[in-house]
């Protein structure tokens, strides 16, 4: 009976607190990601065509996020029946948002404007052991490139790469002249 | 002489004149009982657990230190393509793996 007592009150408390803290989270991610929204982020291997020489700095970012006490009963609960466990996906959505968030940051603290060659990490804290703390780690890694007036008009290079594929016409009257 | 460390495989607008092979680095941690026990309450209320995050990237800047150690011994100026892994070894501990290729850039 106390047993179950406990459970009732961890259960409830966990639900409301989880929540809580969720909501929060999320705020924090949705304001950040806006403020943040100047780096831009590639899982591309190669730099953009016409980056010409910059600098180049692994960046990191890792987040490591608990679960809450409802939402582990949930998630071994649905474990029996199989099929989509939502607690969890809200939670490893977070832990790689505030990851990306965090590699972000640290990008812009070197004044680079792009990230590239992304690649995700994620590590489950303390494994299939019931009685350990159960999270999960997320790591985002890649190479930012810093050459911050280079870098820039790499990106708005775009419409003088058009123009350049703009010659193609030209290359056409050569033909038609030709004809 | 500070190592360039990139998880690219050519560094734009620098030519790789030599590879001197694979270099590593690694690290076991296990965390702290005092900080599991703020852990595992953190695990009813859930939230980030800022300790380990603390801890794993402590670990990782280590295990680049080592890797990074190494390819300074092999007389490397870079190392590129590093990658990360992680496993968990016992409960309590887990290992932080990183390596790479070093090589001279002109």
């Amino acid at each position: 009976m106390k047993d179950l007592v406990v459970f009732g009150i961890l259960f409830v408390v966990g639900y409301f607190a989880g929540r809580w803290n969720e909501r929060r989270h999320y705020a924090s991610i949705h304001q950040r990601e806006d403020a943040l929204s100047g780096v831009l982020v590639f899982s591309n291997r190669f730099p953009p065509a016409g980056a010409g020489r910059v600098g180049t700095k692994l960046v990191t970012g890792s987040a490591v996020i608990s679960e809450d006490y409802f939402k582990g009963v949930v998630a071994s609960l649905q474990n029996l029946f199989g099929g989509r466990i939502r607690s969890y996906e809200s939670l490893l959505d977070r832990a790689r948002r505030e990851a990306v968030l965090r590699m972000k940051q640290e990008a812009k603290d070197l004044g680079a404007s792009m990230i590239i060659n992304v690649k995700f990490q994620t590590f489950a804290i303390g494994g299939r052991n019931p009685n350990a703390v159960r999270g999960v780690e997320m790591l985002a890694y890649g190479t930012a490139l810093s050459a911050a007036p280079r870098a820039g008009t790499a990106l708005s290079d775009a419409p003088k790469a058009g123009t350049a594929l703009s010659a193609a016409p030209k290359a056409g009257t050569a033909l038609t002249s030709r004809a | 002489m500070a190592i360039l460390i990139s998880n690219l495989e050519l560094v734009p607008g620098r030519r790789v004149l030599k590879h001197l092979g694979l270099v590593q680095g690694s690290t076991v941690r296990a965390k702290h009982a005092g900080k599991d026990l703020l852990a595992s309450l953190k695990n009813i209320v859930g939230g980030e657990l800022k300790a380990y995050t603390e801890l794993l990237q402590e670990s990782r800047e280590e295990a680049m230190a080592r890797m990074t150690k190494q390819a300074e011994a092999v007389g490397a100026n870079a190392v590129l393509n590093v990658r990360f892994a992680t496993s968990s070894i016992t409960a309590g501990a887990a290992e932080i793996f990183a390596y790479g290729t070093a090589v001279v850039l002109e």
